[in-house]
């Protein structure tokens, strides 16, 4: 089992939810966080005044999968939040030691999906 | 031939109906429209402190000014000070009821019952006040607001409007021209507001933050543009075509500042923001506010296109070069677009308005000298005057919060409350 962390930019996220339900990725945690990475963040302007290095809003997923859906779901995000910009994000793998459906208490690869 | 009787002042109704409904729109102006523009500017953690200020100034001044403070401002004045402040004739609202007022402006007969013109005098007592919380939001002691709000009130307010309003006034008998409070209202916060933010000090944080809210303020903005008509048509002290003139000078000079700032922002940084047209309104509302009742529609744009462009000259270029933290351009906007509209009503007041007052632009160079004097006059009484009673209070009981307060922010650390929650 994997747990897939990716950082997209919140305008994507149509399109890497379609690509994940087009590769029968169907369960996720979305959360609206704040970072930059090598694009340094964004500078606005207030009254006239420069206030640079704001963090930019960007978009977390969570997904849980299990092994054989790892590559789908990678593949998925990509091709929903790539546009060759910088600020595109990123993604992490982690090994996931379990997981337990509270409904039913049910664990391991039977709860994922 | 019988003589006529002189005409004896009574009660008119339409024009008591507007000034009664322009008091409520002038109280609108701080409360909420005030504490939102306001409100919206500040870092989430200090909103409520800003609103509980505005709110509180309402409730706190409006007691002050029936108890004594309208007596100071308005009230007959005695011996050498006739001219600088009224004394307590009228404290507790003795001899002010219901006759026809002392004060008034367009009608010689026609008038308004005099606690109705008393009542509308409030809500500027309130609001100028209430403006100078720009200067010191997000630091300043609660404890210390109260006791500089009240003590301004009294000590600076009150002898300022009786200068430039009352009958007996020195500025007035010199002939000064403040229709709506250019010079009592925005000149008297705004500079006050200068030595607030001087005596106070810059904000603990390394960086300034960006408005957490600005839509509050875009929706406060536009408040405060509604309830001006109340503050400069209600002026007029009558329903009557003065009062439409200052109605339509004071928009069209909104709409031009509004349009102007804008496109400072567009040129300079490349965007229009919604913050610059909404700083620009206010501004534009300020600067016409002593010359609604004296100019035209071509004085009014001129007014308009021409404060934005100071007030965004010190806004963003003066106030990062001496480095005062004025927070919320209290006195980048009402101070200095308060002189910049005192001076040019002494350029446009045209006698097709008025008939009695003219400026500059119509052969009266004389109303120029006189509203700088007199301008400048009262940006000495109260710079130096809020500056002493700043340090005086600093040194009672200190202005500031500790620093772990600030940092924490003055909605818990002040109030124990908190505007946003996170989770339910």
């Amino acid at each position: 089992m994997k747990m897939i962390i990716a950082i997209i930019q919140p305008h994507r996220l149509e399109e890497v939810k379609e690509a994940l339900y087009e590769a029968d990725v169907n369960l996720m945690t979305v959360s609206e966080v704040l970072g930059h990475g090598r694009q340094l963040g964004v500078t606005e302007i207030y009254r006239g005044v420069k206030e640079s290095g704001n963090l930019l809003r960007k978009i977390r997923l969570e997904i849980a999968v299990n092994d054989n859906f790892l590559d789908p779901t990678i593949k998925a995000i990509v091709k929903g939040a790539k546009t060759g910009e910088l600020g595109d994000g990123k993604i992490f793998v982690y090994d996931l030691k379990d997981c337990i459906r509270i409904r039913t208490e049910e664990r391991g690869s039977v709860a994922i999906g | 031939m019988p003589v006529a009787a002189p005409p004896v002042p009574f009660i008119d109704f339409g024009n008591t109906a507007w000034v009664l409904i322009s008091t409520a729109l002038v109280l609108f102006m701080t409360i909420p429209a005030l504490a939102l523009f306001y409100g919206g500017l500040v870092r989430r953690k200090n909103i409520l402190s800003v609103m509980m200020q505005c709110f509180i100034s309402m409730a706190v001044i409006s007691l002050i000014w029936v108890a004594f403070g309208y007596s100071l401002a308005f009230g007959p004045g005695h011996g050498a000070l006739a001219g600088i402040i009224g004394g307590f004739d009228w404290a507790f609202l003795k001899n002010v009821g219901m006759e026809p007022s002392p004060y008034y402006i367009s009608q010689s007969t026609a008038r308004i019952p005099h606690i109705a013109f008393m009542i509308f005098q409030m809500m500027f007592a309130v609001i100028t006040p209430a403006l100078i919380i720009g200067a010191f939001a997000e630091r300043i002691k609660f404890s210390a607001f109260l006791v500089f709000t009240v003590l301004w009130s009294v000590l600076i307010y009150s002898p300022i409007a009786h200068m430039v309003w009352s009958a007996d006034g020195i500025f007035f008998k010199m002939g000064a021209l403040d229709f709506a409070g250019g010079t009592v209202v925005h000149i008297n916060a705004g500079f006050a507001a200068l030595a607030a933010a001087i005596i106070i000090g810059k904000r603990k944080s390394k960086k300034a933050a960006p408005p957490h809210n600005l839509v509050y303020t875009a929706i406060g903005a536009a408040m405060l543009w509604f309830g001006w008509f109340g503050f400069n048509a209600g002026s007029a002290l009558a329903a009557d075509g003065l009062a439409a003139s200052a109605f339509l000078a004071t928009h069209i000079a909104t709409a031009a500042a509004a349009v102007m700032w804008g496109l400072l922002d567009w040129l300079l940084h490349k965007k229009p923001t919604m913050l610059g047209v909404a700083t620009g309104a206010v501004a534009g509302l300020v600067a016409i506010t002593p010359a609604a009742g004296f100019v035209d529609i071509m004085g009014a744009m001129a007014i308009g296109f021409s404060v934005s462009v100071v007030c965004y000259f010190f806004v963003v270029v003066i106030k990062p070069f001496f480095g005062y933290d004025d927070a919320l351009d209290a006195f980048g906007v009402h101070g200095i677009g308060g002189l910049w509209g005192a001076l040019l009503t002494g350029v446009f007041a045209t006698p097709v308005i008025q008939s009695a007052y003219k400026g500059l632009l119509y052969g009266n160079p004389n109303q120029l000298k006189v509203q700088a004097l007199v301008s400048l006059t009262s940006i000495v009484i109260t710079f130096f005057g809020s500056l002493i009673l700043l340090k005086l209070i600093d040194m009672v009981m200190g202005l500031r919060v500790t620093e772990k307060d600030e940092a924490i922010g003055l909605d818990v650390s002040s109030h124990n409350e908190r505007a946003y929650t996170l989770v339910e």
